[in-house]
């Protein structure tokens, strides 16, 4: 399966950011939220990946979009699904030797667990308990789990 | 102390940890410890917690039924029950008007009985001071089952129209200061003389305890039921229970 990664476009954002031998290539992030998708992916400063990000790169679809290459690390489908809430019409390219192994779309998950804090200060996942965030996800938002709580608005200032 | 009433008169005995200074919670042990240790001791568990969800999580780490007896601002289930056995007593739930008065944004037994209420195709009427109105998550959730809210802003507009008129306590922490809160809390007072041109069916509820939001005069009209409605605890937790063990 051929990717748009590598048609002559994309050469150019090579320019900026490298390709990758082996990985994942997130594409068509909406512009802007290549940074929460490393947040939620938990990409830190201090874990093992290498981690390549462009942000507002000209794209034929998407007029701007954001690309992220991850080295040497495979997205689960829990981990793209999650990507979902944010930008829902990221494409997932696993490489494999310089190649596109596999792509596929994301897929809004029915619950996301762990990933989102609840708003609500009151809430018993607010605390120390030894439990993860847990939400139902709506068409307009989520709801917490445990305190019913909706969020609406501004999903990336609630990721952990 | 209704749990504690209903399940003696089912010729069970209960454990009441009714301070955290009393159990392992004052030692600093999760809720979910707790609940482990006490699923071993009893053959159901009944909470009341500060925080919100906290019996949800309960439910999850105990291996006998778990009952929420009220949790923070969250929701009050088994209060729900009562209070519509006590409405069912006097009038069919189904369609009629009932006006939810006072602090319905904290109010733990307004957001499980507006919920229940969905349910019978109930017209509700919220009367809450600036603030402290129905979270508006729940008045959407609601609102998309079909069920029609209608917010006033005195009891006078809607005392005429409706058929039970459930009354909850507002708390004096929730306003700045002492003249505020007496100010908010004597404008959502029931008395006798607005229950003047209430129809002649109508009940008033409140899950008490109460403070000032309820004329002690009122007491004496066939109007109050909260009385009998607290009465109605006893076997409505018998009930449940009894349901929850068998």
């Amino acid at each position: 399966m051929k990717s748009d990664i590598s048609t002559v476009d994309h050469e150019r954002e090579d320019l900026l950011v490298r390709r990758i031998k082996n990985g994942t290539v997130i594409d068509h992030i909406e512009a802007g939220e290549a940074l929460n998708v490393v947040k939620i992916l938990g990409i830190t400063g201090s874990t093992a990946e290498s981690l390549s990000i462009a942000t507002n790169v000209m794209s034929g679809q998407m007029g701007k979009k954001d690309i992220v290459k991850l080295s040497n690390r495979e997205l689960s489908k829990e981990d793209v699904n999650r990507i979902a809430l944010i930008s829902p019409k990221a494409t997932i390219n696993i490489i494999r030797n310089f190649k596109v192994f596999q792509k596929k779309g994301v897929e809004i998950p029915t619950l996301i667990e762990g990933s989102v804090r609840c708003p609500n200060p009151g809430c018993i996942s607010n605390t120390n308990e030894p439990i993860t965030s847990k939400f139902a996800v709506l068409p307009n938002g989520l709801r917490c789990l445990y305190c019913d709580s909706v969020i609406t608005k501004d999903l990336t200032s609630h990721i952990i | 102390m209704s749990f504690e009433s209903a399940i003696a008169r089912l010729g069970g005995t209960s454990i009441s940890v009714s301070s955290v200074e009393a159990c392992s919670i004052a030692k600093g042990e999760t809720l979910a410890d707790t609940i482990r240790v006490v699923s071993g001791y009893a053959d159901a568990i009944v909470i009341r917690h500060p925080k919100e969800g906290a019996a949800r999580l309960a439910a999850e780490f105990a291996h006998v039924p778990v009952i929420n007896a009220g949790d923070g601002a969250g929701q009050h289930p088994s209060q729900t029950l009562l209070d519509l056995y006590t409405i069912r007593q006097s009038m069919p739930i189904d369609g009629i008007d009932v006006a939810l008065v006072g602090d319905l944004r904290y109010g733990r037994t307004a957001h499980s009985l507006a919920s229940a209420l969905s349910l019978y195709g109930v017209r509700l009427h919220t009367i809450s001071p600036k603030g402290l109105e129905l979270p508006s998550s729940l008045v959407e959730t609601l609102s998309a089952k079909g069920m029609e809210i209608i917010e006033h802003d005195e009891i006078t507009d809607v005392i005429g129209q409706v058929d039970v008129l459930y009354v909850t306590r507002i708390q004096r922490e929730r306003f700045p200061d002492s003249t505020s809160y007496f100010n908010v809390a004597s404008s959502y007072r029931i008395t006798p003389e607005l229950l003047a041109s209430a129809k002649e069916h109508l009940i008033v509820l409140h899950p008490l305890p109460r403070v000032d939001e309820i004329d002690p005069r009122v007491d004496a009209l066939p109007h109050a039921r909260y009385f009998e409605q607290s009465r109605n605890g006893v076997p409505v937790r018998m009930a449940m229970l009894l349901r929850v063990m068998a």
